[in-house]
């Protein structure tokens, strides 16, 4: 194992992505006071007082910078305001964002993420309090890298570990929108179309669904890399449930499926970075879904699965045709005809 | 483009229901178990497991996937054949499935990392298109597909090609394989569902001579999943009332003549020989060869392809434990291989099942494997 080399499979949040992670990062791992490394999940909480102390952090890498429906600044001030959001805080109070840019990166292009990452703080009532600058050789770095941590506090963390048989399995709207619209522009297939990213900060929708919810909202996801069909694994298996996934119930744009029946790519395993997968108890399915559909981004939200006793760690599709089991995505899905 | 795929109503629920309560009817009526039938086709094996319409088919049918799969009955050393040429200097151009194909000891990857010149394309003129780039080179298409395929590059052959372009040809008959199937005792298929695309270009009609030969009923099928059901209800409606005949299901696209000017420009430039389709048997007039009179553009004829000095005396170990050539014949399915989805995987195939998007292993691979999903409420 020890002469494999990393692959671009080891970044898609899929699962060599976990294995690499469990096999060389979970050695850092030690005993904290509440949600630490070990849990892989989307951020930390320690134990402050009553309270949490929820901490995550991103780097940010995306070809190209700027895409249909954002960029990487949007992306990275979103991305980490969602993990933040995903562990039940919806408050940030605080981001650092660190910059590692390129030899010869435009400096107008650097003052465009700036003004989108600004924009995007305020949606999201998040503001940076600190940040780093590096520059890197050319050729040493492929135009820029952002990371950004973020902080908050909450007083009830929701793991992605919650799901027992009988909870019910919502996704915020729509799939695949980030994921197409950036493949589309980066292998430039001439099919974009209507095709726009989803990305944008979550957390104003998370309040909302907390506060419908309450302690019924057991377990929440951002789909990002690995997209529907990752989450739905992760859930599963933190879980030890099965999780029975009604594909026609899962909403996808007409432009996505379009784009992905001519490409043989699976929605379900494409990226998102403006929604929220998100397990309920049975009785509270209604109250969140009438939360959710009352928030602008919200609106199609839909009931897509339900966590089974049967088949833990598994996740079965059903095809309104037929059923067969989910396969947990490999590497990052690339179109057939590249 | 978005409304057109909205509209595809062959994906409707309620129909399916429909014909999977017809199927469960006519399986009943026959009242024997298993009833196997055979299609020959990766892209009817996509539309099964992607829909997932194995778990709603009756306990007793089996629908099997036959060798339908072009990349892998592609034979060990026509494979030889195409590395022995990077390896001699030329440039090899071919469609991606074939890359990660393994010949005797390497593969048109382990040639490509070996310095050998690869490239992968989308298309037969793409190949002309580099060869007319790179005049002082040869350039090799090394060609892959069934008859539907063949026709593209018997086309090309017919409207000219660079003199420094030569074709090797391992394309294959689907036809003839079928008659070797039906032949296999152990199999027992009792119909067949042929492939539709294939049949926009031979026509329904060239089924006729094997269904009363055999016995055994045709059905020619369409991809989108109501096509394939639709398909296999009149199949196993053919097989209750003992008649071998053959049905177009597809008939959208299909007619019984089929695509006369194409057929034309298939026979022109290639004639059926008897050949090895990987794992299979010796499969008589099931290769597809270029006739004698374009010896000129055969890469056989215009080089000498020195195989041995690429053939393999290493013996894989695990090569030895894969089963490809039982499930391409129908006699095992991809989840009884013991390699299958652990050491054999899509980045790591051990079989040529596993390389190709048509091949049966890769395709239940992606689309989650196989286990009975009929329990689980």
């Amino acid at each position: 194992m020890a002469d494999e080399k990393v692959a671009l499979k080891h970044g898609a949040g899929g699962r060599a992505m976990r294995a690499l992670i469990e096999d060389v990062f979970l050695k850092l791992a030690s005993p904290v006071d509440g949600i630490g490394l070990s849990a892989l999940d989307d951020g930390a909480a320690l134990r402050v007082g009553d309270r949490w102390l929820v901490v995550t952090t991103d780097s940010h890498v995306v070809h190209p910078i700027f895409f249909p429906g954002g960029d990487i600044g949007r992306l990275a001030i979103s991305g980490t305001v969602n993990d933040l959001a995903m562990m039940g805080a919806t408050e940030p109070l605080a981001l650092t964002c660190a910059v590692i840019l390129e030899e010869g990166f435009p400096r107008r292009d650097l003052e465009r993420l700036r003004d989108s990452m600004l924009a995007t703080c305020r949606e999201a009532n998040a503001p940076i309090v600190t940040g780093d600058t590096k520059v890197m050789g050319k050729g040493e770095i492929d135009g820029v890298v952002l990371n950004t941590t973020g902080v908050a506090l909450a007083d009830r963390v929701v793991s992605d570990a919650g799901l027992r048989p009988g909870d019910r399995i919502i996704v915020t709207g729509s799939v695949g929108d980030h994921g197409m619209a950036v493949m589309m522009r980066r292998h430039q297939l001439g099919l974009e179309g209507d095709l726009r990213s989803d990305v944008a900060p979550l957390n104003g929708l998370v309040r909302e669904v907390l506060r419908a919810g309450g302690e019924d909202v057991v377990a929440m996801k951002d789909p990002t890399r690995g997209g529907l069909a990752s989450v739905l694994h992760e859930m599963a298996g933190k879980a030890n449930v099965g999780i029975l996934l009604q594909e026609p119930a899962v909403p996808v744009n007409p432009e996505v499926r379009a784009a992905c029946e001519v490409l043989g790519i699976d929605p379900l395993v494409v990226a998102n970075e403006g929604k929220a997968v998100i397990g309920v108890r049975p009785g509270a399915a209604d109250r969140v879904m009438a939360a959710l559909r009352s928030h602008p981004q919200g609106r199609r939200a839909a009931l897509v699965g339900t966590a089974l006793g049967e088949r833990p760690g598994q996740v079965i599709l059903d095809t309104g045709l037929g059923r067969r089991m989910l396969a947990e995505p490999d590497g990052e899905p690339l179109p057939r005809i590249c | 483009m978005a409304s057109a795929i909205e509209e595809l109503k062959f994906r409707d629920p309620a129909k399916a229901r429909a014909l999977t309560e017809a199927l469960a009817r006519e399986v009943d009526a026959l009242g024997r178990s298993p009833v196997s039938v055979m299609h020959v086709c990766g892209s009817h094996e996509q539309a099964i497991a992607r829909f997932g319409l194995r778990a709603s088919f009756p306990r007793s049918l089996d629908v099997i996937m036959g060798p339908g799969c072009p990349v892998c009955v592609t034979d060990t050393p026509e494979v030889d054949e195409a590395v022995a040429l990077a390896a001699q200097g030329a440039r090899v151009c071919t469609y991606g499935d074939m890359l990660r194909l393994p010949g005797t000891s390497k593969s048109l990857a382990d040639a490509q990392a070996d310095g050998g010149k690869v490239e992968v394309v989308y298309s037969v003129s793409q190949a002309a298109e580099l060869a007319r780039r790179r005049p002082a080179e040869q350039v090799v298409f090394f060609a892959s597909g069934f008859e539907t395929t063949a026709v593209a590059t018997a086309a090309l052959v017919l409207a000219g090609v660079p003199d420094n372009l030569s074709v090797l040809s391992s394309h294959k008959y689907v036809p003839a394989a079928m008659d070797v199937v039906s032949g296999m005792k152990e199999t027992n298929i009792e119909g067949f569902i042929a492939a539709g695309h294939a049949a926009t270009i031979t026509g329904w009609g060239i089924f006729e001579p094997f269904a009363r030969q055999t016995g055994t009923p045709v059905v020619v099928a369409g991809f989108e999943p109501l096509d394939v059901l639709a398909a296999i209800v009149e199949l196993v409606r053919l097989i209750r009332l003992g008649r071998p005949e053959v049905v177009n299901c597809y008939p959208r696209c299909v007619s019984k003549e089929g695509n006369r000017p194409a057929q034309e420009k298939l026979w022109k430039v290639f004639q059926a020989v008897d050949g090895n389709w990987r794992g299979i048997a010796r499969v008589p007039r099931g290769n597809l060869d270029l006739k004698p009179e374009w010896e000129r553009v055969n890469a056989r004829h215009r080089f000498a392809i020195d195989t041995a000095a690429v053939g393999g005396a290493e013996r894989n170990l695990l090569a030895d434990r894969c089963i490809c050539g039982s499930i391409m014949s129908g006699l095992a399915k991809p989840d009884q291989c013991a390699l299958f989805g652990k050491e054999c995987r899509p980045e790591t195939p051990v079989g040529a099942c596993m390389v190709s998007s048509e091949g049966a292993c890769k395709i239940w691979h992606v689309y989650g494997g196989h286990p009975n999903l009929q329990e689980v409420a």
